[in-house]
C-alpha cells in the first residue's frame, strides 16, 4: 500500500556512512534518507549490512566514515541510551520483554524517572504513563498485567508501543515525532498476526516515521513508500513500489535475475497415484497425542515430499516433533522402511534414519561456538569412524565433501559455525543430514525460516536433490506458497485431526484457498 | 487511580494463565495446608499455640536467611556462603559484646558489627561475581569457606561465652508470648517484601533474573543491582549469625550448620525458580513455613530424628520436580 508521498526535510539522514570490520567492509558508503511520516523499506540478502545499519541507527556500533543527521543536525550515538534519547527507537526481531514483570515495568524500564522516587516505584504514577503509552497506539492492554500471561500479537504491540516511546524520554535530544525501526517484524508472524502488524504500522504513520526491514519482498513492497536496496554493503537501488515489482527488487538485491522457477517445480518428480505401499519410506496410522493431535495418518514415499499445513495450534508442530522423538506418542503406529518404530528420544530417530531440521535454527540446529566440521559430523559419524574410533583422514574427506557439495561458504572447516550467516548455518544442519548414511527421512521445520531469498532457493534446490536421492521429506514450511509448490502431497490439520489430504502433481497444485479453506 | 480507567484498560485482558500454572503457584500453600492438617489429625499436640510459637521460634532464623537469599535467587544466582557468614558474624557479635575472653562491651553495637560483616561478605560475593565473572556458585563456595576459617581463627579452639543479658534476652525471651527472635524475623520480611515490591532495586533484581540482556540494552546498570542482591543475601546471613549466638550465648564456628540445606529448600519449594526471574518473598515465607512445620511435625509424630534429614531431601527434590512438572520436554536442556 502506498500513502501520499511526503515533502520536507528528512528526519534522518545517512551520508556515505561507512563501518568496517576485520577483514570486512560491512558498509561501504551507503547513503540513505528517511522523511517525515514515510514508511522506508530496506531490503537486502543475509550479510548485505541491513543489521549493521541498524545497529548503527540504534547506537550498538558508530560507523567509521560518513555523517548521521537528526532532523538535519548531525549526530553520533555512543550508545542504544543516545539513539533513543535522539528519538530512534527499535522494534527488535526477538522480542525484549521481560516475562516476570508487568507491562508498565517493560515500557518504561531504564527510563522510570520520575515514577521512582528515592528508589521507591510509585506505582499509579507508573501505570498511568504506561496506559497513556499503549494509548497512543489504541491498546487496551493493562499495564499491571504481567508480560508472560500475554499474547504473541499482544507482546508485539508492545515492543510497538516500547519503541514509540523514546519521544517521551525526559531526556531527549531530539524533540520531534519518533522514527521507528521494525527489525524483520513478519518473519516470525503469519496470517492474522501480520496484517494487525501492517494495520499497526499504518496507524503509526501518522505520527512517525517508519523503517521496515524484512526480505519479504512482497510485504515490503506492500507497506513502503520507498525502497532501498543493500547489497554486499552497498546501497544498491532506491525505488518506488509503483515502478517495480517483486522480480526487479530480486534481481537487485541477488544480483541475478529471479528464474521464475522458483521452487524448481519442473525437478519435482511424479508418482503414480497408485504407486505401491512397498515404495513407502514413513509410515503412520492413526498417531495421536493427548491434547494435541489425534488419529493422524499418513504415507510418505521415496523422493516424495509430504507437506503439512495448518495454523497455529493445529497440531501439526507437535506432529512433527513426534515423529522425531521429541513428543511423546499416546498411541498410533509409526513405521519406518515397513517396519514399526518405538521412539523414546530422538536418538532412536537417528537409529532408525529419521533426521530433523529444527525451526530454531540458533538454539537447535547448530551447536554455536563448534566448528563447521565438528557440526556437520554432529549426528552420525559411523561413516568416518573405526570402531569407537574417528579417523581424521576420513573425517577431513567426508566434511570437505559435504562443504562443496552444499556450497557452504566458510573460510574453512574449523571456523565457528557461530560466524557463519543464517543460510550457511542451515545448509551446515544440512549437511549433519545428508552426511549421515542411514538418513531416510528427513522433517523440515520451516527450513527457509529467516533466511533470505538465495538461500532460500540453495534450500530448495537440496530438497530437490534430496528426493532425487529417494529420501522421504516432511515439510512444515513459513507460506503455504512454498508448502504447494515443494509438495508432493499436502495434509491440512486443523484442531489436531487432518481435516485434508491434497496431490500437489507439477501442474495440478492446489489452490492456496483449497488449503485455508481446510485450515480454518 | 482512576476507575473509569481501569476497568476500560482490565478489557483488553490477556489470556488466561494456564490451568497447571496456577495449580503450581498455589502449590506450596496447598501443601502446607496439607501438612498441618495431617500433623493436626496424628497428634493434638501440633496443633496448639505453645508449639505454634516453638514452630515460629525454629523458622525465625530460617526466614531471616531465606529473604536474603531470595533476591540472590531471583536473578538466577546462588549464594552459597551462608553457613560460613554467619560463623564469623556469630564470632565477632560474641567477641565484641560482653564475653569471657576480652573486656569488650558494645552491646547492640556489636550486633550491628556481625551484621555489617556479613554485609561485607556479600559486597565482597557481589564484587567477585561481577567484575571477575566468576559464577555465583564458585564465588560464594569460596567466600563461604573464607568465613568458616576466620571464624575459627576468632574461635580459638574454645566457645566464647555471650555475657551480655540484655542480647542475650533477644535470644531466648518472648514479647507478648512471641520469642522475640521471631519478631526481628518478621521485621526482615517485611523489609524484603517491601524491597522486592516497590524499590528499584527490587523490581530490577526480578527484571534481570527474567532476561539479563534485556535489562543491559535498557541501560539498566546490572552489575550494580546484582552487587545489591549480594549484600541483601550477605546481610541477612551475618544479622542471621547474631541473631544465633543470642539464643545460643556462644560464638560458634557451627553456628550456621545445616543453614544452607535449609534455606535454598526453603526457598526453592516455595516457588521461586533456581532458574531466576519467577518467585519472591511472599513465596520464600510459605516455604520457610512448610521446611519448619515439616521438621517439628515429624519430631511430634515420633519419626526418629537420623531420617529426618532424608525425609527434608525428599521434600526438597519432590517440590523442584513439581515445579519443573510442566516444563517437562524431551529436548529441554538441564545442565
Amino acid at each position: 500500500m502506498t500513502g501520499p508521498l511526503e515533502t520536507g526535510a528528512p528526519v534522518l539522514e545517512l551520508r556515505g556512512v561507512t563501518k568496517r570490520f576485520p577483514g570486512v567492509v560491512a558498509l561501504d558508503d551507503v547513503s540513505i534518507e528517511v522523511r517525515p511520516h514515510e514508511v522506508v523499506g530496506l531490503i537486502g540478502e543475509n550479510g548485505a549490512g541491513k543489521s549493521t545499519l541498524l545497529k548503527i541507527l540504534s547506537g550498538v556500533y558508530q560507523q567509521d566514515e560518513g555523517e548521521l543527521l537528526v532532523r538535519g543536525a548531525p549526530a553520533r550515538f555512543r550508545g542504544p541510551r543516545d539513539a533513543a534519547r535522539a528519538g530512534i527507537g527499535t522494534v527488535h526481531q526477538e522480542q525484549s520483554l521481560v516475562g516476570s514483570v508487568s507491562v508498565a515495568e517493560n515500557l518504561l524500564l531504564g527510563a522510570e524517572g520520575r515514577s521512582v522516587r528515592g528508589g521507591f516505584y510509585r506505582w499509579s504514577d507508573l501505570n498511568a504513563r504506561a496506559r497513556a503509552q499503549l494509548a497512543k497506539i489504541g491498546s487496551a492492554i493493562s499495564p499491571t498485567a504481567r508480560v508472560n500471561t500475554l499474547t504473541f500479537a499482544q507482546r508485539q504491540m508492545i515492543e510497538v508501543v516500547k519503541a514509540i516511546s523514546v519521544e517521551d524520554l525526559p531526556d531527549r535530544t531530539v524533540d520531534a515525532e519518533p522514527v521507528v525501526v521494525f527489525d524483520e517484524p513478519t518473519s516470525v508472524l503469519a496470517g492474522e498476526d501480520l496484517e494487525t502488524l501492517f494495520a499497526q504500522i499504518e496507524r503509526l504513520r501518522t505520527r512517525a516515521s517508519i523503517i521496515f526491514v524484512s526480505h519479504r519482498l512482497d510485504e515490503v513492497l506492500r507497506i513502503s513508500d520507498r525502497v532501498y536496496v543493500l547489497k554486499d554493503g552497498r546501497c544498491v537501488a532506491e525505488r518506488e513500489p509503483g515502478a517495480v515489482d517483486t522480480q526487479e527488487l530480486y534481481r537487485l538485491m541477488v544480483g541475478r535475475a529471479s528464474t521464475g522457477q522458483y521452487y524448481r517445480e519442473d525437478e519435482q518428480g511424479t508418482f503414480d497415484s497408485t504407486t505401491a505401499d512397498a515404495d513407502e519410506v514413513l509410515g503412520a496410522d492413526g498417531l495421536s497425542l493427548r491434547g494435541r493431535f489425534a488419529d493422524v495418518s499418513f504415507s510418505v514415499r521415496r523422493g516424495e515430499v509430504l507437506g503439512i499445513a495448518g495454523v497455529l495450534g493445529s497440531g501439526r508442530e507437535d506432529l512433527c516433533r513426534a515423529i522425531f522423538g521429541a513428543e511423546p506418542l499416546d498411541g498410533g503406529e509409526l513405521r519406518v522402511g515397513g517396519k514399526r518404530v518405538r521412539f523414546r528420544t530422538p536418538a532412536d530417530a537417528v537409529r532408525a534414519g529419521v533426521g530433523y531440521v529444527p525451526a530454531e535454527r540458533r538454539f537447535e540446529g547448530v551447536a554455536m561456538g563448534m566448528s563447521v566440521a565438528e557440526n556437520i559430523l554432529l549426528a552420525d559419524s559411523s561413516a568416518v569412524s573405526a570402531g569407537p574410533f574417528a579417523v581424521p583422514s576420513k573425517r577431513a574427506a567426508l566434511v570437505k565433501q559435504w562443504i562443496e557439495r552444499l556450497r557452504v561458504r566458510t573460510p574453512d572447516p574449523g571456523t565457528d559455525v557461530a560466524t557463519l550467516s543464517g543460510g550457511n548455518q542451515q545448509k551446515v544442519v544440512l549437511a549433519k543430514w545428508l552426511s549421515s548414511p542411514r538418513l531416510r527421512v528427513l522433517v523440515l521445520d520451516h527450513p527457509t525460516r529467516g533466511l533470505d531469498v538465495g538461500a532460500k532457493e540453495d534450500v530448495y534446490r537440496f530438497v530437490r536433490e534430496m528426493c532425487g536421492q529417494g529420501l522421504a521429506i516432511v515439510l512444515l514450511s513459513d507460506t503455504l506458497e512454498e508448502t504447494i509448490a515443494l509438495s508432493h502431497r499436502v495434509l491440512v490439520m486443523r484442531d489436531g485431526r487432518v481435516a485434508a489430504h491434497f496431490d500437489a502433481a507439477p501442474g495440478a497444485k492446489p489452490t492456496q484457498v483449497d488449503l485455508v479453506e481446510q485450515m480454518v | 487511580m482512576n476507575t473509569a480507567v481501569t476497568t476500560r484498560a482490565t478489557t483488553g485482558s490477556p489470556t488466561a494463565v494456564p490451568l497447571g500454572r496456577r495449580v503450581l503457584d498455589a502449590g506450596p500453600v496447598l501443601a502446607l495446608v496439607l501438612l498441618v492438617v495431617v500433623f493436626s489429625l496424628a497428634t493434638s499436640r501440633f496443633f496448639t499455640l505453645p508449639n505454634a510459637a516453638s514452630i515460629a521460634n525454629q523458622a525465625a532464623i530460617l526466614l531471616v536467611l531465606a529473604t536474603g537469599a531470595t533476591f540472590v535467587i531471583l536473578l538466577g544466582g546462588v549464594d552459597l556462603s551462608i553457613e560460613g557468614v554467619m560463623a564469623t558474624s556469630s564470632l565477632v557479635t560474641v567477641l565484641l559484646a560482653a564475653n569471657d575472653r576480652n573486656g569488650n562491651h558494645l552491646g547492640y553495637v556489636a550486633v550491628l558489627v556481625g551484621t555489617a560483616v556479613g554485609a561485607l561478605f556479600g559486597l565482597v560475593n557481589g564484587l567477585l561475581h561481577t567484575r571477575l565473572k566468576i559464577p555465583s556458585f564458585m564465588v560464594t563456595l569460596g567466600t563461604g569457606a573464607i568465613g568458616i576459617g576466620i571464624a575459627t581463627v576468632l574461635f580459638g579452639g574454645q566457645p566464647p561465652q555471650l555475657l551480655d543479658d540484655g542480647l542475650r534476652a533477644w535470644g531466648t525471651e518472648r514479647i507478648a508470648g512471641m520469642p522475640r527472635l521471631v519478631i526481628i524475623a518478621v521485621a526482615v520480611l517485611a523489609l524484603g517484601y517491601l524491597i522486592q515490591k516497590f524499590t528499584r532495586i527490587g523490581r530490577y533484581i526480578l527484571v534481570i533474573g527474567g532476561d539479563e540482556q534485556i535489562a543491559r540494552l535498557a541501560g539498566v546498570s546490572v552489575a550494580r543491582y546484582k552487587l545489591y542482591a549480594f549484600v541483601l543475601a550477605g546481610t541477612a546471613s551475618g544479622l542471621a549469625g547474631a541473631m544465633a549466638s543470642t539464643q545460643l550465648g556462644v560464638g560458634d564456628v557451627q553456628v550456621g550448620s545445616g543453614q544452607l540445606f535449609a534455606t535454598i529448600t526453603a526457598v526453592v519449594v516455595g516457588g521461586t525458580a533456581l532458574t531466576g526471574g519467577r518467585g519472591g518473598v511472599p513465596q520464600t515465607l510459605v516455604g520457610v513455613l512448610l521446611i519448619s512445620v515439616l521438621a517439628n511435625g515429624l519430631i511430634l509424630v515420633g519419626i526418629d530424628p537420623s531420617i529426618q534429614r532424608s525425609v527434608q531431601g525428599v521434600v526438597i527434590v519432590a517440590a523442584i520436580a513439581a515445579t519443573a512438572w510442566t516444563q517437562r520436554h524431551r529436548l529441554r536442556v538441564i545442565k
